[in-house]
């Protein structure tokens, strides 16, 4: 088979599926009698167009982040981790114990614990599945699915029968303490003189959101247990041949994978909504699993794939606001993205490398 | 616990298990032939939609139940064409079809019937009837055998007893049937399947049809049996419970029988109790919802049995050249 160059696998292949995912995208738009072109105008300017829609975009944008660097961190070993979503929800719960139980004196002592808490929440419930899949061969996706919803459950449970406050009817914790809020954008950027909206939630998370893909891409190609990660990822056959633990591999990738999914919990559940609600993750946690197939599972792919879901979402909330299109329309983009940049991949790729061979062969 | 109150749940059982049951056999047929298939969820959903739709548009329920299944046939061939003719990833074309269906089942219904992502609620004819079966009602007196025949055996949709005669029919296809040795042969090694002469590709496609088929019959059931009407994402997880009930059964039919009857009998419980008062302990409502998922978590570690998928699952074919 006819190699393409590296370019064409890691630009042109992307930006062909995203293509076409967006033509099918323009012509369901025109199927529900809407006109393309104006829709995108709106999501442009709705999410673009002011900093109020750029905190949205970018508050998103991290949600979007975290999950998508979870899938990619968990699909470098070849483990398919479909519960980030389960992974995200139990990180609120850590979030919200460490908020509501300890009193805090500042919110930059609050952040470091409810990142622990968030990760270690969030770990926890990677973990079972991977040992699982490790040790007992259960099919991780199968049982990560099942994750998800065990954990909506443990969480509808615990959010009515415990942690509601008394004579409240609403299955959510009580506000979180003054002291834990954090900064927004509008706080960060004013120290700088910079306006920003007040109003939009984008936060501080943004920050730790960037430092993890720092983090995540260091961990991967730059570290002893990343290579290890990729190698186990390639072929589980040599790395156990090279004296690769495949119970610790998968344990501990799957247990990074987790925290991260957890972690995005200081956004929406610390930064935003200030209290546990129920279904806060609000399907983010399979958002991750677009971003980070059309980031090709690199931390900078990932990120732009985030900030790109973050603008969808936000623009797709605009369009619902001030067009009558659903707010659905970002779920079928965001399905169309899955499948050509994931499910049909060889179906882009095919004929590429054909095209790229024969003009190899040419010239 | 008299005995009518017995009867209540046992008759929502069956209802509730007969979505679980057709999914779970679309599911295996799938799987037998070596396509993983997490997608039963969104075919069941786009089905429930145009069943629902076509039965309101045209007020009749066959109608309905022909579009609910051109369009799971559709999503199928979509995951065929993925994961059977480009080789790609059959867990990610799933996940695909599953938001694909969530997405467009809303943003059709709002076009169509502007009313929030819903059809209008359907009456007479666009919904399946119970069936009153032979001597149901001269028999009601009769102690005991009367009423589980009157209330239990009698008196559901015509879906409902397709359901239940999919699962001797399953079987038979699949073990007693040539079709069916090739079927489960190409989900074990479908390289001995090519060198025999016969078509991977044609007898994984047939699969995923079928599968597709039942998936449709079992959102129709949703959408036109169950419920009068499409709501938003109304199936609710019942595909990943079917999908659940297929590993507890070990991809054989009768026990999937009886594992969707099992977990249909769960979800009347929690229906119709909210917490459970077992005098020393309370068991909340939220454990009853679980309880499938833990189960099917439990048997895929297996500490009850081992769950053992077909071998060639979830790989796609490529013929040596």
């Amino acid at each position: 088979m006819s190699k393409m160059p590296a370019w064409a696998d890691a630009v042109l292949v992307p930006l062909i599926s995203i293509f076409l995912a967006a033509i099918l995208s323009a012509l369901v738009i025109l199927f529900i009698g809407e006109d393309p072109i104006a829709a995108l105008n709106l999501m442009v300017d709705g999410a673009l167009g002011s900093t109020y829609g750029w905190g949205y975009t970018l508050y998103y944008a991290t949600n979007f982040l975290f999950t998508g660097l979870a899938f990619s961190v968990a699909f470098h070993a070849a483990q398919f981790n479909i519960g980030a979503e389960g992974q995200a929800m139990l990180g609120g719960l850590g979030v919200a114990i460490v908020c509501i139980v300890i009193p805090w004196p500042h919110w930059s002592l609050a952040l470091i614990f409810a990142l622990v808490g968030a990760a270690a929440f969030g770990a926890f419930w990677a973990a079972i599945p991977a040992y699982l899949q490790a040790t007992r061969g259960s099919h991780i996706v199968i049982t990560t699915i099942m994750f998800n919803f065990i954990a909506a459950a443990l969480l509808n449970y615990l959010l009515v029968n415990v942690m509601r406050p008394e004579g409240s009817m609403d299955p959510a914790t009580g506000k979180f303490p003054e002291a834990t809020h954090l900064p927004t954008l509008h706080d960060i950027l004013g120290v700088f003189g910079i306006p920003f909206s007040k109003a939009a939630p984008a936060n501080i998370s943004l920050l730790i959101g960037l430092i993890a893909c720092v983090l995540v891409y260091l961990l991967i190609w730059r570290t002893r247990l990343g290579y290890e990660i990729r190698a186990f990822g390639k072929s589980e056959s040599a790395a156990r041949y090279a004296g690769i633990s495949p119970v610790k591999i998968t344990v501990v990738a799957m247990m990074i994978s987790g925290g991260l999914a957890g972690m995005m919990a200081i956004n929406n559940v610390m930064g935003e909504a200030e209290r546990l609600v129920m279904n806060a993750t609000e399907g983010a946690g399979f958002i991750g699993i677009a971003v980070a197939l059309m980031g090709r599972n690199h931390p900078l792919g990932v990120l732009l794939a985030a900030i790109l879901f973050g603008f969808l979402y936000q623009g797709g909330a605009e369009l619902a606001l001030w067009a009558s299109i659903p707010r659905e329309l970002i779920v079928v983009i965001q399905a169309l993205v899955i499948l050509f940049t994931g499910a049909l991949d060889n179906m882009v790729r095919m004929p590429l490398e054909r095209l790229f061979g024969a003009v190899r062969r040419e010239g | 616990m008299d005995l009518a109150t017995a009867l209540q749940i046992l008759d929502s059982t069956v209802r509730l298990s007969t979505p679980l049951l057709l999914a779970c056999l679309a599911g295996l047929f799938s799987e037998r032939a070596g396509i993983f298939d997490i997608g039963l969820e969104g075919k069941m959903l786009m089905a429930a939609f145009f069943s629902a739709a076509v039965a309101a548009l045209t007020g009749s329920v066959w109608l309905g139940l022909l579009a609910g299944i051109a369009s799971s046939m559709v999503l199928s061939g979509l995951h065929g064409l993925a994961s059977i003719t480009f080789r790609g990833d059959q867990l990610i074309s799933g996940v695909a079809i599953n938001f694909l269906a969530i997405g467009l089942t809303v943003l059709i219904a709002q076009d169509w019937f502007q009313q929030g992502g819903r059809t209008p609620s359907l009456i007479g004819g666009g919904r399946f009837q119970e069936i009153t079966l032979p001597f149901a009602d001269t028999l009601q007196g009769v102690p005991i055998l009367g009423p589980i025949y009157h209330d239990l055996i009698s008196g559901h949709s015509i879906l409902v007893y397709v359901a239940l005669l999919m699962v001797p029919l399953t079987w038979w296809i699949l073990f007693r049937t040539r079709f069916g040795l090739h079927l489960r042969a190409v989900g074990e090694n479908p390289a001995a399947v090519d060198t025999a002469g016969l078509s991977v590709v044609g007898l994984r496609f047939a699969a995923v049809g079928i599968c597709g088929i039942l998936c449709g019959i079992a959102g129709a059931y949703l959408a036109t049996g169950l419920q009068a009407g499409f709501v938003k994402e109304m199936t609710a997880g019942r595909g990943y419970i079917a999908l659940a009930a297929l590993i507890f059964a070990k991809w054989r039919p009768w026990y999937a029988l009886g594992a969707c009857l099992l977990f249909g009998f769960l979800q009347a419980v929690a229906l119709r109790y909210q917490n459970i008062d077992l005098g020393a302990f309370t068991v909340p409502v939220q454990f009853m919802d679980a309880l499938p998922y833990i189960l099917t978590v439990v048997i895929l570690a297996g500490f009850i049995g081992k769950a053992v998928p077909p071998k060639s699952g979830g790989v796609p074919y490529v013929k040596e050249r």
